[in-house]
């Protein structure tokens, strides 16, 4: 990247979960790195008075949709996004179109990511060729390619003893393995929680079994092998219960939650809108309830927006017919501060973690934290800025939100990736995007 | 009583209706069935109105209900399947909806197999939707029509016990009498392998019985729903004889009914599972005059939404 601006950000109140900093400080940035605030040459001088300055954002599940659905999203309008939402780095699911699963395609993805993208993009693997949960990918060759993690994402591993084996065997590698977990049988064909709504309104369900019965798997293996599992989207009370008991023994396994599971419930399918229709499903209350209890106590430690997104005429259809999947990375900064700090359920400090040190934690990158002569990756938020959320003024390609028109206090003014505003809502800075 | 007036253009489910104007629907039912008695059954209630039957997934006795309604009320009628529509073409239900739309036509009346199809549509098109059935969800007519026959044999809804039996999970049918009988004020049971009977009715109100007997003991109404092997993609229950043994009404099981109790069944009936055919065919059977007055409901429910069309 280009040498950027000098600045000093001043008078922000810094939160730095992982350093445990909270408190008014200046920050630095030269050349792209954070410096000492007193050694910065010709700075440009930006007040932070009254907003939060935080370690660049992470979201660790973001489908870019590039190669093979960019009518969806490419990876310039879905790094775009995630300017606007606040992150600076987000990791790109390997679903795409041919799938991430060799080395040629993570680096198409890092090729066309410093070309065209504007935050960045951390490539993850193929757990197995084409995600089909039959034979393993050539993890190490991923590896070298420059792979911070692996999954099969929209896909289970549903096979025991090959899960067990790519755990053992991405240790050797220190690659994390993100597991999307649901069971083949209990959520064949289900389309909505299997609960109260999904029983009124005559929809197929996916019961919470469906998903803790792996989660269960999941740990059981991470044991065996003594490695890291992440469970992605968690979405029923009995994982959050699993998760958390399995912590306490010390086994490597951590959890994510997406905002649209902590602020939305089963009952917005009652109109048969497929913007709530997304997998795992939206739950019932007392599960809503759950996930920001594990958020509470550390059993969740991360938030991710699983920004999937899909065209109009896609979700325009039939409710069994439509596509799962949400977009979320333009709303969850917002969601998040409204749902969970605005309510008194987090503090700030807790809220910023789950985005910077938490993720950075489960990946084992060097993030999610503002550190002296490491890259200049922070995010600027104003707690208390008040909007409504306009699909229409999204960045994404894409607009299958189940947050429009949703009032919101508090949202990300400002992006800096590598020292560089990519997005900025502050007087006087403009940002790139 | 306060004079209801009809004021939608669609027919979607009972979920939507008002006690007020569910016995509109009824009451308008009563004298579309006398036109049915009459010697000459035709009225021009909607003529000049051209009504689309669009059925996407297959139907029988809907269908032909629904055209002769139409066809007593003078309605000008064009029947679509999946198969003569272009949805086997790949255009969406939408673009199928809208090119329906462009021809004037002022309603559609609509069986899909995925629920919430013809909320979708209503919401985007300016005509009328009739609902005929969308996958499990709903099914109003076939509701309304078990309403009418009810309250014609037992003169009242309100606080009677109504016990439908069978495959509950998976029936539109038995979703909309549920919803309609409870907003009526009768008392609901349903029974059946507890495999296919959803708990979370009883938030609504609705009690659950795994057993046969009990649930038609003190019934005054029972309503057998078709075992449907077609939607069972896993093993819910044992085999078909299983189920004629432990759920079916038979003569065993007769003797539990109370003698003025109503026997009723949507069809079509396997004879000998749910219900053994002396049973069906016999006096507290009121099968086939479900059948007539679904014709005379439909007629109601096509009248009404037309007058409010513009």
């Amino acid at each position: 990247m280009k040498k950027g601006c000098s600045y000093i950000l001043e008078k922000g109140r810094v939160i730095d979960p992982q350093k445990g900093i909270d408190q008014v400080l200046d920050i630095g940035i030269e050349d792209g790195i954070f410096v000492e605030p007193g050694k910065v040459k010709k700075p440009v001088r930006i007040n932070l008075k009254g907003f939060i300055a935080a370690p660049g954002f992470i979201d660790m599940h973001v489908h870019l949709r590039q190669p093979g659905g960019t009518d969806k999203e490419t990876i310039k309008t879905g790094t775009m996004a995630a300017a606007a939402g606040g992150f600076t780095s987000i990791v790109a699911m390997p679903n795409t179109s041919p799938a991430a699963d060799t080395p040629g395609a993570i680096e198409y993805l890092k090729a066309h990511a410093e070309t065209s993208g504007c935050v960045n993009v951390l490539p993850a693997g193929c757990i197995t060729k084409n995600y089909e949960g039959v034979e393993m990918s050539g993890i190490g060759g991923l590896k070298k390619a420059g792979i911070v993690a692996l999954t099969d994402d929209g896909n289970c591993v549903y096979n025991n003893e090959l899960m067990e084996h790519v755990l053992v065997y991405s240790k050797t590698f220190r690659l994390p393995v993100l597991d999307h977990c649901q069971d083949a049988f209990l959520s064949e064909g289900g389309l909505v929680h299997d609960g109260f709504w999904g029983a009124v309104k005559g929809l197929r369900g996916i019961p919470s079994a469906s998903e803790s019965i792996m989660v269960a798997r999941d740990i059981i293996l991470a044991e065996v092998a003594n490695w890291k599992v992440h469970i992605q989207h968690v979405s029923a009370t009995g994982s959050v219960e699993l998760i958390r008991n399995a912590r306490k023994k010390g086994i490597q396994v951590s959890a994510e939650v997406t905002p649209h599971h902590i602020a939305l419930t089963d009952e917005c399918i009652k109109n048969f809108d497929t913007n709530f229709k997304m997998n795992p499903p939206l739950r019932g209350e007392d599960d809503r309830k759950k996930l920001i209890e594990g958020l509470q106590d550390g059993t969740i430690s991360v938030i991710a927006t699983d920004h999937a997104p899909h065209t109009i005429t896609d979700k325009m259809v039939e409710f069994a017919y439509a596509p799962f999947g949400v977009i979320g990375l333009e709303t969850a900064v917002s969601v998040c501060l409204t749902e969970l700090y605005h309510t008194g359920y987090l503090d700030l400090r807790d809220v910023v973690s789950k985005f910077t040190s938490g993720p950075a934690e489960v990946l084992g990158i060097d993030a999610g934290t503002i550190e002296l002569g490491k890259k200049a990756d922070v995010t600027v938020l104003n707690p208390d800025f008040k909007y409504t959320i306009d699909k229409e003024k999204f960045y994404s390609k894409s607009r299958n939100t189940p947050f429009n028109g949703k009032k919101v206090k508090g949202r990300a003014v400002a992006t800096i990736v590598s020292g560089k505003f990519v997005f900025s809502l502050i007087d006087g800075i403009s940002g790139i995007i | 009583m306060a004079e209801t007036k009809w004021t939608k253009k669609d027919l979607l489910s009972m979920e939507d209706l008002s006690v007020d104007e569910i016995n509109l629907i009824l009451d308008t039912a009563e004298e579309f069935k006398k036109v049915n008695e009459r010697n000459v059954k035709k009225v021009p209630a909607l003529r000049g109105r051209t009504v689309v039957n669009f059925f996407v997934e297959p139907s029988t006795r809907t269908r032909a209900s629904f055209e002769l309604a139409e066809q007593r009320l003078s309605a000008d009628i064009i029947n679509m399947s999946a198969s003569t529509s272009s949805l086997t073409k790949g255009e969406t239900l939408l673009d199928t909806g809208k090119n329906i739309e462009a021809l004037q036509v002022d309603l559609i009346v609509m069986r899909h197999s995925a629920a919430g199809a013809q909320q979708f549509l209503a919401k985007n098109l300016r005509c009328g939707i009739i609902n005929a059935g969308d996958g499990a969800h709903s099914h109003p007519t076939q509701a309304l029509l078990d309403i009418f026959t009810i309250r014609e044999k037992k003169k009242k809804i309100k606080g009677l016990k109504v016990s439908i039996i069978g495959d509950i999970l998976h029936s539109r049918v038995a979703r909309s009498n549920i919803i309609g009988l409870l907003k009526l004020g009768a008392k609901v049971t349903i029974a059946g392998p507890p495999t296919l009977l959803p708990k979370e009715f009883e938030k609504i109100g609705v009690k659950l019985c795994d057993n046969l007997v009990d649930a038609i003991s003190d019934a005054d109404v029972i309503n057998l729903l078709r075992i449907q092997h077609e939607r069972q993609r896993a093993a819910y229950f044992p085999s078909i004889s299983e189920y004629a043994s432990i759920y079916g009404i038979n003569a065993d099981t007769i003797k539990y009914v109370k003698k003025d109790a109503l026997i009723m069944h949507p069809g079509p009936i396997n004879r000998g599972v749910e219900i053994d055919t002396a049973i069906a065919d016999g006096d507290q059977s009121v099968i086939l005059e479900q059948v007539t007055n679904g014709l005379a409901v439909r007629m109601a429910v096509l009248y009404l939404v037309a007058g409010c069309l513009g």
